[in-house]
């Protein structure tokens, strides 16, 4: 699939957020969105989910045939969507369900993230960074082409982070795209970086 | 002795060779209490037969009190000793007391059924026994609403007392109340004199009661330590999890 | 989309039996009001018996309100509603199977547990079987017209009150038409509880419509 998006503005609460916006991702490539806080960057991102209305623009989805773009997009976001009360396997599990087209099941998708064996576990007992990284596994139980990651990094060590890595490119290597809102760096080779608020 | 037991160790290895000699107590005297209470025993000249339920009703209503005393001193070794066992002890008093009380409201309201021509009335002390029972699922709700046993013990510690402090301003409030509607209850659950044929009865499913009462609450606080001890291994999981990647 | 709908049922059902759920809250809440109402009014059996239905259904509208101030807020503020939100099954579908799961964990055990409750309020063994299917049959419109008030108010802080506010007035008709199919003294009761169905399947479709509408644009 690709993505473009032409001219976007979009206001919260009838304040500007930001004007005039055009990019277009194409298969394989990823985007980091950097600017200061406030810039807008979560707001570009729900405005592409769907979850903001645009004020104007357009947001164009090409080589997805009948779905509508909220079916091909993974978001992993600040609210990480996990049910502190159930365990790691049963909120991928539910996500799998909701989302559709299971890809892997939810015991590779877990060891993937570097959490093997901690399916059982209540995510109430998890760490920050164990719930970031069950909450990325998501992106690998549902097949979805593009990825829309606000803040990928936080809470995750190296380690995670080099996991992180590893499956990002691997979603890129198959044609997958990327759409992270970042202040660090994101360790992608040829990511373009897109500046709001400049 | 209180301080040796009062260790949760201690406390599994004691309970273990207490709890089958109580089961089994409650057993057989539970067995020999239902032999008197509805084979050995008159029925009652003005009640009947019915009056057989009361060998149920009584034990119960007396161990819906017990068990709410138990809990408020384990709320007093909570708060004031800060005991871990004190709070298992509360915890698992509290379903407990709560199923005794139940258990006291419908054989109360099966009595009720051939002596007052209705399953319910609204007398003072059936509906004192009915407002225990409500306290008894506020506790309830309140474990449940907390994940931290730490934290939840202390809520529910606070909100025993304050029960405790409370049931007899509500027994005062509740009889005041029904005589003031004297029409409904005219009927008063038992009587002074008690003839010793149904007292041998009584004597004994009360024993059984509490044998089988406490037999419970030793196999729940064991349940209750078991419990902990699996939330504190899974916690533990958690962490080598977290070792093992980094 | 049957997929969707049962994974949602299952998990807010294994939600309300965990730590920290609303199970059986809505029917304790119930048993309360049920025995408050006699401490106001006195232990006139009489005068109990003849208002039985309606004690049982104000207090089955008041327990239905416990709980419903999470049932989309919860989901809102932790992010599962955007997971939601991008399932290919239409959002109504996701509104539908959350009431369904409500109603499973609240409504229906009032229903099941309004005989024994009503004996406290000395109702007839007829009564008690007409108030206990009416409960049955009309509990599920008061969780739609619920859930509208719940989708409306998931994204506001202290929405609880709010919900109560906007809701009460929705159900006034399937009170009312719930306590008349309750009473088998009243000769239209039969019409009543055909009316109360119809109200229930009406109320479902325009809730999950209605609730679908207010959370499809995100409340970020």
């Amino acid at each position: 699939m690709q993505l473009a998006v032409d001219n976007l503005a979009c206001r919260r609460a009838g304040r500007r957020v930001f004007d005039g916006l055009s990019f277009t991702l194409r298969p394989g490539e990823a985007l980091a969105v950097t600017g200061r806080n406030g810039a807008g960057k979560s707001t570009l991102i729900a405005a592409i989910a769907g979850f903001v209305p645009r004020h104007a623009g357009e947001i164009r989805a090409t080589g997805i045939g009948e779905r509508s773009l909220s079916e091909c997009l993974h978001l992993v976001g600040h609210r990480d969507g996990l049910k502190a009360s159930l365990t790691a396997e049963e909120n991928l599990a539910f996500a799998a369900s909701i989302l559709g087209g299971p890809r892997l099941g939810t015991d590779e998708a877990l060891a993937r993230v570097g959490l093997p064996g901690a399916a059982h576990l209540p995510v109430a007992f998890l760490s920050a960074g164990q719930r970031r990284r069950v909450a990325l596994a998501r992106l690998l139980v549902a097949q979805r082409p593009l990825w829309l990651l606000d803040e990928p990094l936080t809470a995750l060590d190296a380690a995670g982070q080099g996991l992180l890595a590893g499956i990002m490119a691997e979603h890129l290597g198959g044609g997958g795209l990327i759409l992270a809102a970042t202040h660090a760096p994101l360790p992608i080779e040829g990511a373009r970086e897109f500046r709001l608020g400049a | 002795m209180l301080t040796r037991l009062a260790n949760p160790a201690t406390f599994m290895r004691v309970s273990g060779y207490a709890l089958p000699v109580l089961a089994v107590a409650a057993a057989l005297l539970g067995a020999y209490g239902l032999y008197l209470a509805f084979l050995a025993s008159p029925a009652d000249y003005q009640q009947g037969e019915t009056v057989r339920i009361m060998y149920i009703h009584v034990p119960a209503a007396w161990l819906s009190l017990l068990f709410y005393s138990i809990m408020a001193v384990s709320a007093l070794g909570t708060l004031v000793w800060r005991h871990p066992l004190a709070d298992v002890s509360q915890r698992a008093a509290a379903p407990i007391g709560a199923a005794f009380t139940l258990v006291c409201l419908v054989t109360g309201s099966l009595w009720g059924k051939p002596m007052w021509g209705t399953y319910w009335v609204w007398d003072a002390r059936l509906t004192s026994v009915l407002v225990l029972f409500l306290m008894y699922c506020g506790i309830l709700t309140l474990w449940r609403a907390l994940d931290d046993p730490g934290r939840a013990a202390r809520a529910v510690a606070i909100l025993t007392l304050v029960g405790a402090v409370n049931i007899p301003i509500v027994k005062f409030s509740v009889e005041w109340w029904s005589t003031l509607h004297q029409g409904a209850s005219v009927f008063r659950v038992g009587g002074p004199l008690v003839d010793p044929a149904m007292l041998r009865p009584l004597f004994a499913m009360a024993l059984a009661f509490t044998c089988f009462g406490t037999a419970l609450h030793l196999a729940g606080m064991r349940t209750e330590i078991l419990r902990r001890r699996v939330r504190r291994l899974t916690l533990l999981q958690a962490e080598r999890l977290e070792r093992a990647a980094a | 989309m049957m997929r969707t709908f049962l994974a949602l049922v299952r998990r807010d059902l294994a939600l309300a039996t965990r730590v920290g759920g609303a199970g059986g809250l809505s029917l304790v809440f119930f048993l309360m009001v049920v025995t408050l109402i006699p401490f106001g009014l006195g232990p006139d059996l009489n005068l109990l018996s003849r208002i039985g239905p309606a004690i049982l259904w104000i207090a089955g509208v008041l327990a239905t309100l416990i709980g419903l101030d999470r049932l989309f807020q919860a989901d809102e503020e932790d992010g599962s509603l955007d997971l939601m939100r991008l399932s290919p099954a239409p959002f109504e579908v996701v509104v539908l199977a959350k009431a369904t799961a409500h109603w499973l964990a609240t409504g229906l055990p009032l229903a099941v547990f309004a005989p024994l409750f009503g004996l406290l309020v000395a109702l007839e063994p007829a009564a008690l079987a007409r108030t206990a299917l009416s409960l049955l049959i009309g509990t599920p419109a008061l969780t739609f017209a619920g859930a509208i008030g719940a989708a409306l108010a998931a994204s506001i802080r202290r929405g609880g009150l709010v919900i109560a506010i906007l809701v009460v007035p929705l159900m006034v008709p399937t009170l009312i038409f719930g306590v008349a199919a309750g009473d088998p003294t009243n000769p239209a009761s039969a019409q009543a509880l055909t009316i109360l169905a119809a109200l229930t399947l009406a109320t479902g479709a325009i809730g999950c419509i209605g609730a679908a509408a207010a959370l499809r644009g995100g409340g970020e």
